[in-house]
């Protein structure tokens, strides 16, 4: 699976990647792979207000509906609306053009999120 | 397996082929191979080849056998023929589903249930007591190998493993035994895909051999190995049951929308008769519908409550995005009389509600 170094994770499989004034969203390639080819995402309005770990957004498989958690407060900036036309984006590139939502950070230094290593120890735990 | 999981003896080709593996009804069993889209395709289109062997295969042998079974089953086992079979159920007395199978006919004295792996041990403890120096049932769970072959290409990569013309090999619903890698196979013409296809039965020394050469007979025509994942949108494309979802114990055949296959135009009784009997004449308060989405809207999932004009009619009982059409498809048990099809409902998707068409189970018309 493939982590990068430089991303912040949460246990439930989302990643964050920190900007300057606001950070990207998506899913880890472990949690794409697990839920196989996605077929449907529902994103957030931009302005919307979320604390950390609620549910922000969900993508659909197949064969199943799954919760995305955001992984900081913050208020959405905005999401990406190409992912309405081509949900397998997620699966193709999960780090890349198949990120999820922009959002602004109540707190500069989010809590509580893991570093690559780290995740990577929960997925064989 | 008295507890814990048990492996299919199909296990080590699975790991092979690098399938995803997940607990289904006690089984490890592969979810997915390649991927779930291109398997539903490659069914759809060529070939895919499923392992079954987590389902029951029980023989009821004797000259009580038949007796037997016309007792026990909805379907009339009586109207069978030789080498012949059909789809009938063990309800329970309130005419519940405790189990759909497909019973076969080999012979007079032989007859072959294939059932769920979640109610294969049930199955067995309605079938025991029932046993006499007439009749004997066997077929413990982990016996037996089983696959499906289905698609269009199916009947062309069974003949060329076989070497038999297409005259050789059996007919929509019926069984034919064969030899195969020095071993028996029973390949009946059916299966849980929509597809033309078959069911191979077979033993753990035999069944192996043939998947590896279904496997590589298929590969040049398309055919891929296939999961649970794309069994469950393939069957419900077709518009098949899921036992435990679409049937269950308080869910009749009748409010499933299968009367055919509940036989009440024989004298004898069978457990649940006099439930499903008034409900096949017309006295029925819920019935399955399908029920199509929109596409760029949520799909439609087990358990989600369907509304016409504000009012809840019923409930999913399965749903999913279906990879052929592009959009969402269910299955509902609606209060009857249910609204006719091509009328329009919602159904309610994480507190919103979305629009669908009320249309045939069948989803695929060409099939």
């Amino acid at each position: 699976m493939n982590t990068p170094n430089d991303l912040l994770y949460a246990k439930s499989h989302e990643w964050l990647r920190l900007e300057k004034e606001q950070a990207t969203v998506g899913i880890t390639d472990h949690a794409q792979s697990a839920l196989s080819d996605v077929v449907f995402v529902e994103l957030p309005k931009a302005g919307r207000v979320v604390k950390a770990g609620e549910v922000i957004a969900t993508v659909e498989s197949v064969k199943a509906a799954s919760d995305i958690y955001s992984p900081v407060a913050g208020t959405v900036v905005e999401s990406n609306t190409t992912l309405s036309s081509d949900p397998g984006m997620i699966n193709r590139e999960p780090y890349g053009q198949g990120w999820l939502f922009k959002i602004q950070p109540e707190s500069p230094k989010p809590n509580g999120l893991l570093s690559a290593t780290d995740y990577t120890a929960t997925l064989s735990s | 397996m008295l507890s814990g999981i048990a492996e299919s003896p199909l296990a080590s080709r699975h790991a092979a082929l690098g399938a995803r593996m997940i607990p289904f009804a006690g089984w490890n069993l592969p979810v997915e191979y390649t991927g779930l889209l291109a398997e539903h395709k490659a069914t759809r289109q060529a070939a895919g080849l499923f392992d079954i062997s987590h389902m029951g295969q029980i023989h009821a042998l004797g000259a009580g056998a038949l007796p037997a079974l016309e007792s026990l089953l909805a379907n009339d086992a009586a109207k069978l023929k030789d080498g012949e079979g059909h789809y009938t159920f063990f309800l329970n007395d309130q005419g519940g589903v405790i189990d759909d199978l497909f019973l076969y006919r080999i012979s007079a004295q032989d007859f072959l249930l294939v059932v769920n792996a979640s109610r294969h041990r049930e199955v067995l403890q309605i079938l025991k007591p029932k046993e006499t120096p007439q009749v004997h049932f066997s077929g413990e769970p982990g016996t037996t190998v089983g696959m499906a072959l289905q698609g269009p290409k199916a009947a062309s990569i069974l003949q060329k493993v076989l070497r038999v013309d297409g005259t050789k090999i059996p007919p929509r619903n019926h069984l034919t035994s064969f030899e195969m890698e020095s071993g028996q196979v029973w390949i009946a013409r059916t299966g849980y895909t929509g597809e033309d296809g078959f069911e191979l039965f077979s033993d753990l020394k035999t069944g192996p051999r043939i998947w590896d050469r279904l496997l590589e007979a298929g590969k040049a025509e398309g055919l891929l190995p296939c999961g649970l994942g794309s069994r469950d949108s393939l069957r419900t494309e077709a518009g098949f049951p899921l036992n435990g979802q679409d049937l269950s114990p308080s869910i009749s055949p009748v409010e499933a929308g299968l009367a055919f296959f509940v036989d009440i135009s024989r004298p004898r009784p069978f457990p649940g008769r006099s439930v499903v009997e008034p409900q096949k004449k017309g006295n029925l308060s819920r019935i399955c519908v399908g029920l199509k989405g929109q596409p760029g809207q949520p799909p439609p999932r087990h358990d989600y409550p369907v509304f016409q004009n504000g009012k809840q009619i019923g409930i999913i009982t399965s749903g999913v995005p279906s990879p052929t059409l592009g959009h969402g498809i269910a299955l509902a048990l609606i209060t009857t009389p249910p609204p006719a099809c091509g009328q329009e409902v919602e159904f309610e998707v994480r507190g919103r509600k979305v629009p669908a068409k009320v249309s045939h189970r069948k989803f695929l018309q060409n099939k």
